[in-house]
């Protein structure tokens, strides 16, 4: 790795001794703490292992993805935290970073009020702790009108203290049909932009392609909306007011840094290549699609990897919110059967295993966008 | 100057109409003073609910009388970062006497300062508290890890490695679990670790990961020939390090070890969540008094603007600390 000689050696016996005795008093230290686990937890009548996950968990879950009910093992309530954990992540990512380009476009934006208005907006955000935040959003959500008062944003969106209501997809297989028509349009949509259609005609085809096969299959019913029936809304799907808190929060918070890494990478375009797009003839926002963004996603992809990972990690704090993640039903669950080790190395495992997939995503990313530019 | 767009001018429409709506919710129909009452009455923020609790959100349940020396303990945390800019040497070391001192003025029992039990500590000396030995901490080990990390010897670099990538991997929060749950069981039967040391303990072994490997990157950037002239003058390979390279590279990581010094006071908050009492839990605690509910935003704003201020004076203390 080095081409050079370090200029200090270090001879071989004492290399040996130095990690050899690093090593001694790690296993040492090990030792003793298990020694000192295996006597408290024989005293509490605890044995420790992960016999527990097959145990019956009986507690009750807010939200679950997949069925539940408190007779299902201690496993199956893990995999529920995690999805939840992923359920709630992966919008937030996406809205994080639609949010972070947009305000770190306007951090270095020719405005100078559209300049000071996301400066406003990063500094705000990023010097108040998240949790606070989380607070912040989980009152608002809560305190919205009750059912039957709860305005109606866009038919079938509805906002009420339950929860947020939207629409919801039923399970037909007629969806297969529009997506395969839908499909079809991206694919001559791609075709035709290769041939320098322009974009405005373009981009209407595939939602014109799905509408329309949808009306040739006979307009069939292919949404569940919310009705207000009694007290409550039946149908539709519900994102529950902890789920909508944590969401916000962490998209509105990561974007305060995401727009940080932007504004970076935009910064680090060479000045002559807006020059040169300029001189071209491009308008500003097509110099920034075409120009600016694709060579500043370089420079930034590394550092977004990491906000990706931060976001993912953060979801954690819904614990404090009650949002029913994978930190918070493992706690629940060490609570209850005392096995804190195992608990605490289970969630470190799935962190681990979750923040290996991501960072392997964006180093494919990266690679790619490194070869792209060579060619 | 261009022309203004069509955008301005709805930008500053927007801002207008926000402006005039916050003056109205916070100054023209707020309650300075008076009961919860008067402030369901009027339509306004409820500044009387900070008035009444500003006590509790700042310095938690510790005895009113002492309430100086909470406060005193603020104070020197905030002159500490303070003389760190004028004196950079300081900075290093001078958190162990802060630290020190800070422990002492809340603890008491000398010099006929009375007693304090840990249990009545609270509020923001103890976010700052945790902060402090969180950064001051983590950093000696922080340094071992990253010189581990660079070393030539094969297993120092896989311990060193495998421990910041495990601890950057799972998140704050679990970590604190651990401390919760985990530090009591690996101590021999009979020994008791107090909440608020085994969650210092915590945040310094979750912070070090992060500052390793803030002070790897600063290891990285100096220049191989500054190895080489160290060792061309005769120095060991400790001396060139203490005097030489370290200096150097713990300059070049500075502002990377401010973030993570903000991002650390603002992780403090996470406490909450194992209830320890800092300045987030104190908020939550005012906020649950039966006679006052329902002004959840006005503590929350309290709580934001000290957080704010706090965090934005240290990064301008960073900053100045880098142009010196």
């Amino acid at each position: 790795m080095q081409a050079r000689s370090y200029p200090w050696r270090l001879s071989r016996g004492r290399a040996l001794l130095l990690q050899g005795g690093v090593l001694l008093a790690l296993l040492a230290l090990l030792a003793w703490c298990w020694h000192n686990a295996s006597l408290r937890l024989a005293a509490q009548g605890v044995s420790s292992g992960f016999g527990f996950l097959q145990r019956e968990a009986g507690f009750a879950i807010a939200e679950t993805p997949i069925a539940w009910s408190p007779a299902d093992t201690y496993l199956r309530a893990l995999g529920i935290g995690l999805l939840n954990t992923l359920k709630v992540s992966l919008p937030a990512l996406l809205l994080a970073s639609a949010l972070g380009v947009a305000v770190g476009i306007a951090l270095g934006a020719q405005s100078r009020l559209w300049r000071r208005l996301a400066r406003g907006y990063v500094e705000s955000l990023r010097n108040v702790p998240l949790l606070l935040q989380l607070f912040v959003w989980y009152g608002v959500f809560s305190a919205l009108p009750p059912p039957r008062q709860a305005p109606q944003l866009l038919p079938g969106v509805f906002l009420s203290g339950r929860g947020l209501l939207l629409p919801a997809p039923l399970a037909d297989l007629r969806w297969l049909w529009l997506a395969g028509a839908a499909l079809l349009a991206v694919g001559l949509a791609w075709a035709l932009y290769r041939r320098r259609w322009p974009l405005p005609v373009l981009l209407p085809l595939p939602p014109l392609a799905a509408v329309g096969s949808w009306w040739a299959l006979g307009a069939p019913p292919l949404w569940s909306l919310p009705v207000l029936g009694g007290f409550n809304f039946h149908g539709g799907l519900l994102l529950s007011p902890e789920f909508a808190a944590l969401g916000c929060g962490l998209a509105f918070y990561s974007a305060s840094y995401i727009a940080e890494i932007v504004r970076g990478g935009i910064d680090a375009v060479p000045a002559g290549q807006r020059e040169a797009g300029l001189a071209l003839g491009l308008r500003r926002a097509e110099l920034m699609r075409l120009i600016v963004l694709p060579q500043a996603l370089r420079v930034m992809l590394p550092p977004l990897a990491g906000q990706y990972l931060s976001l993912i990690k953060n979801s954690s704090l819904a614990v404090a919110i009650g949002y029913p993640d994978l930190v918070s039903i493992a706690n629940t669950a060490i609570n209850q059967t005392g096995q804190a080790i195992s608990g605490i190395l289970l969630i470190m495992l799935a962190y681990l295993s979750v923040s290996l997939v991501v960072a392997a995503l964006m180093a494919w990313w990266n690679r790619r966008l490194l070869q792209r530019g060579e060619a | 100057m261009r022309r203004p767009r069509p955008f301005d001018v709805l930008a500053l429409l927007l801002l207008a109409a926000a402006g005039w709506a916050l003056w109205g919710w916070a100054v023209r129909e707020a309650v300075w003073a008076g009961d919860a009452a008067a402030c369901r009455a009027a339509g306004g923020a409820c500044w009387a609910f900070i008035g009444e609790k500003w006590r509790l959100m700042l310095f938690g349940l510790y005895p009113p009388a002492e309430q100086w020396r909470a406060a005193l303990a603020v104070l020197l945390s905030v002159a500490f970062v303070a003389a760190c800019v004028r004196w950079r040497r300081a900075w290093p070391l001078g958190w162990l006497g802060l630290l020190a001192l800070d422990y002492a003025l809340l603890a008491g029992g000398f010099l006929g300062l009375s007693a304090v039990p840990v249990a009545q500590w609270g509020g923001l000396p103890l976010t700052l508290l945790l902060t402090v030995s969180g950064v001051g901490g983590g950093l000696p080990l922080a340094l071992l890890l990253a010189l581990g990390r660079r070393s030539r010897l094969p297993l120092l670099r896989l311990l060193a490695g495998g421990y910041i990538e495990l601890i950057r991997g799972v998140p704050l929060v679990s970590v604190l679990f651990m401390a919760a749950v985990m530090f009591p069981l690996l101590l021999p039967p009979g020994w008791v670790l107090g909440k608020l040391l085994s969650t210092q303990l915590a945040l310094a072994l979750f912070v070090a990961a992060y500052l390793a490997e803030a002070i790897r990157g600063g290891l990285q950037a100096i220049a191989y020939g500054q190895y080489e002239a160290a060792a061309a003058l005769g120095m060991r390979h400790g001396t060139a390090l203490a005097t030489v390279i370290l200096p150097q590279a713990l300059r070049i990581a500075l502002p990377a070890l401010t973030g993570i010094a903000i991002g650390t006071f603002k992780d403090t908050s996470l406490v909450v969540i194992i209830g320890l009492f800092d300045l987030m839990t104190a908020t939550r605690a005012a906020l649950g008094d039966p006679r006052w509910l329902g002004f959840s935003l006005e503590a929350y704003l309290f709580a934001a603007l000290v957080y704010g201020v706090l965090s934005w004076s240290l990064s301008l203390a960073g900053r100045q600390l880098e142009k010196r």
